[in-house]
């Protein structure tokens, strides 16, 4: 197994989508199909930009099996108050702020749903956030 | 001479400095043994590192401009930039005419070309069949570019030849009917701002063979024309072309001119190497919505950015405004020379993208893995100055040379330095070890 741990800093813009860019180039290098690089490197991204965005900091981790590629992000709060509200395609709760530099539109956790293959989320309030995107390498597709 | 690409290096010139490595995208080149060497299977022919080499030691590829006694018969194809490079041009006629004294039969503008690609890429956005956004291939460095690095865009890359390759295969087939001659007997040479069009004849990709059957190199040319131009503008005489390419064409020598030739609102212009990698990584990922076109250019500016041009690239853009601003505003949708072709299979592409994955450690994902975790752990292991005095670009890349056996870790100046001090300081212990005995 393959796993790389990327610590992501709360409200750090600067560094923001770096995390992913490198799990992207590592895919690559591991020969994983073009298709399959570009479903992780965008709920990568997205799970990047959520724990920059709305979490109290976090880390965004990568597992690579011979056959399966897992994504996890877990952060230390503030915790989800309605999940099922927050899977809603244009529901936000990113700030003014964050809303004026072109993020927040609603579209983060959607967009993970869409692009792997398992989905799984957990929140408490007040303790944190796991969100895991599970991905098989098995279908024959190339 | 054997060679695949359109870069050479002169050993002689040569001075291993790391300059080139360091400007390669691809990371293609390393320094081995005090000499630049490129990695084949990586390199797009981008010409970055002809620009980056302070000693001139990387040398564009281009046919010599020695007499045309290849073919019976020589058409020339001036690139779209070509014009731009003459300070008193005041109409393309004086240009022509010297071209023809120079020894060619016909002349074909590339801008010709752009503007039947501009009008197919019109079409083709209206058929439905289209993959937006539709990636132009005029700059040869873009396919090749995709298919190395962004493999998910080769659907998106146009069905359509480059402008050089449409010009080059409409001039062929109408000077064959007109002088009822054999296509073997025709030549097609390209006037050429970049080397990159040099490797698409010796190994096309997307097409059999390349229509264009030399690459002269503007800066090889330019005196010879200049002296041409000179009589022909005191003897007055104007042979003119064909189809002279109208403003639409001129200006696609410059960044965003095939966009305006097009006529999309929905377009995205970019030049620069690095720009139009960090484009492509932004399509990749999806987040560029409602795009139609991406018009892209490996130099800077567009063609007139090219590397083997003579004049700087800001006054040629000038000039190519002017000129371009002069000539008509051709209305490509009612121009029947241009309708001829802009459904005919003889400006398409004809053979698939191949991607070429350069970048997998291994083809057994296990090993890759394996592979991977080492290279991680060098790479921690390593100074990660970048400093290149190892022949690799960064320490990533001495890392990743390392686990595929192209390296070795005593290739780090530091590794080697820190290798020593121990060394010497176990020699010192035994030199002592031995006076107490």
């Amino acid at each position: 197994m393959f796993v790389q741990t990327f610590p992501i800093t709360r409200g750090d813009f600067d560094t923001a989508g770096e995390a992913s860019s490198k799990i992207k180039n590592m895919l690559k290098k591991l020969g994983i199909s073009p298709r399959i690089v570009r479903e992780v490197a965008i709920t990568a991204y997205e799970m990047e930009l959520n724990l920059v965005i709305h979490s109290l900091g976090g880390e965004l981790k990568l597992e690579v099996r011979p056959k399966s590629i897992e994504l996890t992000a877990k952060d230390n709060g503030p915790g989800i108050e309605d999940i099922k509200l927050a899977l809603k395609e244009g529901y936000s709760t990113a700030s003014e702020s964050v809303r004026n530099m072109g993020f927040g539109a609603g579209m983060g956790l959607p967009n993970v749903v869409r692009h792997c293959h398992n989905f799984h989320i957990e929140s408490e309030l007040n303790k944190g956030t796991l969100i895991i995107a599970g991905y098989s390498l098995d279908e024959k597709e190339d | 001479m054997l060679y695949k690409h359109s870069v050479r290096i002169d050993r002689r010139k040569c001075m291993g400095c790391t300059n080139c490595i360091k400007s390669c995208p691809t990371e293609a080149i390393r320094v081995q043994r005090g000499k630049a060497k490129i990695l084949d299977e990586r390199c797009i022919d981008c010409g970055e590192c002809l620009r980056a080499c302070p000693h001139h030691a990387m040398i564009a590829v281009t046919t010599p401009v020695n007499g045309l006694n290849l073919f019976k018969y020589n058409i020339v194809i001036p690139c779209a930039s070509l014009y731009s490079q003459f300070e008193d041009l005041e109409d393309c006629g004086n240009l022509f005419e010297a071209l023809y004294e120079f020894g060619f039969d016909a002349i074909y503008e590339e801008a010709r070309g752009a503007e039947i690609e501009a009008e197919a890429l019109r079409t083709y956005f209206r058929s439905g069949e289209a993959n937006f956004p539709v990636i132009s291939c005029n700059c040869p460095v873009i396919p090749r570019l995709v298919t190395t690095l962004f493999p998910n865009l080769i659907d998106n890359l146009s069905p359509f030849v480059s402008a050089t390759e449409i010009a080059a295969r409409v001039a062929k087939e109408e000077f064959c009917a007109l002088m009822n001659v054999e296509k073997e007997s025709v030549g097609c040479y390209y006037i050429a701002p970049c080397a990159a069009r040099m490797t698409n004849i010796k190994s096309p990709l997307g097409i059999d063979k390349s229509e264009v059957d030399g690459v002269f190199a503007m800066r090889d040319i330019y005196a010879k024309l200049m002296e041409l131009m000179g009589k022909s503008k005191s003897s007055g005489s104007r042979r003119s072309v064909p189809f002279p390419a109208g403003a639409y064409g001129l200006g696609t020598a410059v960044i965003g001119g095939l966009s305006a030739a097009v006529g999309t609102k929905h377009y995205l212009a970019v030049d620069g190497i690095y720009n139009v990698m960090q484009c492509l990584e932004e399509i990749d990922n999806e987040r560029l919505k409602n795009l139609k076109l991406v018009e892209a250019s490996a130099c800077f500016g567009g063609c007139v950015g090219g590397p083997l041009l003579f004049e700087n690239q800001f006054v040629a853009k000038n000039r190519n405004r002017r000129l371009a601003n002069s000539q008509p505003r051709t209305d490509l949708e009612r121009d029947e020379h241009v309708l001829k072709y802009v459904h005919s299979p003889l400006i398409r592409y004809n053979k698939p993208f191949e991607p070429r994955s350069i970048m997998k450690l291994s083809d057994d994902v296990g090993e890759a893995m394996r592979m991977m975790e080492r290279m991680e752990r060098i790479s921690k292991d390593l100074p990660g100055l970048d400093c290149g005095s190892c022949g690799s670009p960064s320490c990533r890349t001495l890392a990743e040379d390392i686990v595929r056996g192209q390296a070795v870790e005593m290739d780090c100046i530091f590794k080697l330095r820190d290798k020593l001090r121990i060394l010497a300081q176990e020699m010192a212990d035994l030199a002592s070890a031995e006076k107490r005995g």
